[in-house]
């Protein structure tokens, strides 16, 4: 419990100090917003005018404090392409990212594991070799590629679905299916992965001392499995997963594009185009603050599985 | 009660055999105590008889009889029924023997969730009973604590807790004091005094220490290099070795111990 208060403190910390960076970055890169918002004919007048309206001429913490206070209360500021509050514009493409990274995490987990956990069973040899160039190869696809080759075998030839025609979050049926074969195109380097990883540590696990111990009281191979190694071999694989559930976010940007999904990804990609600085510091603050959450809550649940990592304190 | 007949163990990535030509025996409510230096077979000795060798990476003859069934060539449904609930072992190590993730109390009574149909809360009162029994100071507590919470003092009473919740028949204690400071070491030695006195639990007492041996043991067999060099009577042994080994562990324990502890 203690630990974990901890741990939350050390988030909260890495955000603010994270987010100033970011704030501090934008505010050297992204020039003066006035001139941004009136174009460079304004006048002298209007844009001293529209500076000391908008704050501009406060010292970087006060502005960076005001920013901060608004982007926790949803207020991320105004685009300059769409006139329109960021936090109004990115709501529904963050919700839609947020379906496409939840539904690969949930097709990478669910597969990786029992995956995993089954090769680890069979050893050397034939299977051993199969099994790496299997392996090697799936991690060696990205994303993008199995993805047009699923959008043109799914969409173009079955018309299982239009690629590019995403209706929207609310026709359920219909956006299901152009997420699903998103996600799978993210998942399958990573189920890959995963699966890899869990496999080499389960295999380690079962030559530790424990195990001997465990069969000399009784247990049969399945139950030395399920009572003793999977907790063990489980730590690396959740960090493992943690990062990449943070990564499925930033690596589903060119797998939207792919499949002309409007999540956060396309957005981003045009922001940066009209250097629409606003929504693209949003989105980064959004992304960077995605990852440290995803790794605290990685500390968490080991911690929970194993009680030495309490003990490291401010991890 | 066990008899071991010619055991003869050989790794595939060893030129030498690690045990070769082992015979010995182990009466009913006997402790028997095995020496010799490291490395000349007393561990491999132990795993074969409780069936836990390696067996994909070694090649083994002989018999291993336990009221006249071999356990060396068993097969491992059979051992399984005799994992903990015949025969119980004490490893070497108790750090790392212990499963790290696991509460002390769930390890001292896993043997109860296997072999009987006891519901958890005579579990938990079993394993209660056997931690106090090994004397771990307030049972209660220890239970709910993880293997590096505890000292090796500790967690060598916890794995003795562990090996007897069901009563064994047999139990292997491979080095269990080896670890230990002197005072702790001699709790221990009276601990199992007693469980054998009370229990009648059989034992194979392995030490690299003539002395502690013989504070505890009738009879003892001596292991060098994989070979049994000499079996007998402790006090016989001590005082009579015959085998050049022998006579240079026991001129190895000092004076002062080998006056201080005739009996
Ligand atoms: N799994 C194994 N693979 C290969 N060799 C092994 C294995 N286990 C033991 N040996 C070898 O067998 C021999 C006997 O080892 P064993 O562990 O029985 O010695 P020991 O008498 O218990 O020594 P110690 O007092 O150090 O515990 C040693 O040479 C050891 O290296
Ligand atoms: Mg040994």
């Amino acid at each position: 419990m203690k630990y974990a208060a901890k741990r939350i403190a050390t988030l909260l910390v890495t955000m603010v100090v994270v987010s100033f960076l970011a704030f501090v970055a934008f505010d050297l890169i992204s020039g003066d917003p006035a001139e941004m918002m009136l174009g460079t004919e304004a006048t002298p007048e209007a844009l001293a005018a529209l500076r000391e309206e908008m704050g501009l001429n406060r010292p970087l913490v006060v502005r960076y404090g005001d920013w901060l206070l608004g982007f926790v209360t949803g207020d991320l500021g105004m685009s300059y392409d769409y006139y329109q509050p960021v936090g109004e514009l990115l709501a529904p493409k963050i919700l839609v990212t947020l379906c496409l990274s939840l539904l690969s995490f949930v097709i990478i987990t669910v597969i990786s594991i029992p995956l995993g956990i089954w090769s680890a069973q069979r050893s050397g040899g034939l299977f051993g070799a199969v099994h790496t160039t299997g392996n090697q190869l799936f991690m060696a696809i990205p994303p993008f590629f199995t993805g047009m080759i699923l959008s043109w075998v799914f969409g173009t030839i079955l018309h299982w679905f239009t690629p590019g025609a995403f209706p929207g979050l609310t026709n359920v049926p219909v956006a299901l299916k152009h997420l699903l074969f998103a996600s799978v195109a993210i998942a399958i380097p990573r189920i890959a992965m995963t699966g890899r990883m869990l496999r080499s540590t389960i295999r380690s696990e079962q030559r530790k001392s424990y195990v001997r111990t465990a069969i000399s009281r009784g247990n049969d191979r399945g139950a030395v499995l399920r009572r003793h190694v999977l907790k063990n071999a489980l730590v690396p694989v959740v960090t493992f997963l943690a990062q990449t559930m943070a990564e499925i976010v930033a690596g589903g940007i060119v797998v939207e594009q792919v499949f002309g999904i409007p999540g956060l990804g396309r957005m981003l990609v045009v922001s940066i185009a009209n250097r629409d600085y606003p929504v693209v510091q949003a989105i980064v603050v959004i992304l960077a603050f995605w990852v440290v959450l995803a790794g605290t809550v990685a500390d968490l649940v080991n911690a929970r599985i194993d009680p030495r990592l309490q003990l490291g304190g401010d991890a | 009660m066990l008899e071991i007949r010619d055991l003869h163990v050989k790794f595939h990535d060893r030129d030498r055999e690690a045990v070769s030509g082992v015979s010995l025996h182990i009466e009913d409510g006997e402790i028997l105590g095995l020496v010799g230096e490291s490395g000349s077979g007393k561990s491999v000795t132990a795993m074969s008889i409780a069936g836990l060798l390696p067996r994909r990476q070694c090649d083994y003859t002989g018999e291993i009889l336990l009221d006249g069934k071999d356990l060396l060539h068993a097969d491992r449904a059979e051992l399984r029924k005799l994992h903990g609930k015949e025969i119980g072992v004490v490893f070497q190590e108790p750090m790392s023997s212990m499963d790290p993730l696991m509460k002390i109390g769930e390890q001292v009574e896993e043997v109860l969730l296997i072999h009987t149909k006891l519901t958890k809360e005579e579990r938990r009162r079993m394993a209660l009973e056997a931690m106090a029994a090994v004397e771990l100071a307030d049972p209660e507590a220890v239970y709910d604590k993880y293997p590096h919470e505890l000292s090796g003092g500790m967690l060598q009473r916890a794995m003795i807790a562990a090996a007897i919740v069901i009563k064994p028949r047999l139990l292997l204690l491979d080095e269990p004091t080896t670890a230990l400071d002197v005072t702790i070491q001699a709790q221990i030695l009276d601990l199992l005094k007693k469980l054998n006195r009370e229990s009648g639990i059989s034992m194979l007492f392995i030490s690299h220490n003539l002395n502690v041996v013989r504070k505890l043991c009738r009879r003892v067999a001596v292991m060098q290099r994989g070979v049994l060099v000499e079996e007998g009577e402790t006090e016989t042994v001590f005082h009579h070795p015959q085998h050049p080994y022998t006579q240079r562990l026991v001129a190895a324990i000092p004076t002062r111990c080998r006056k201080e502890d005739q009996p």
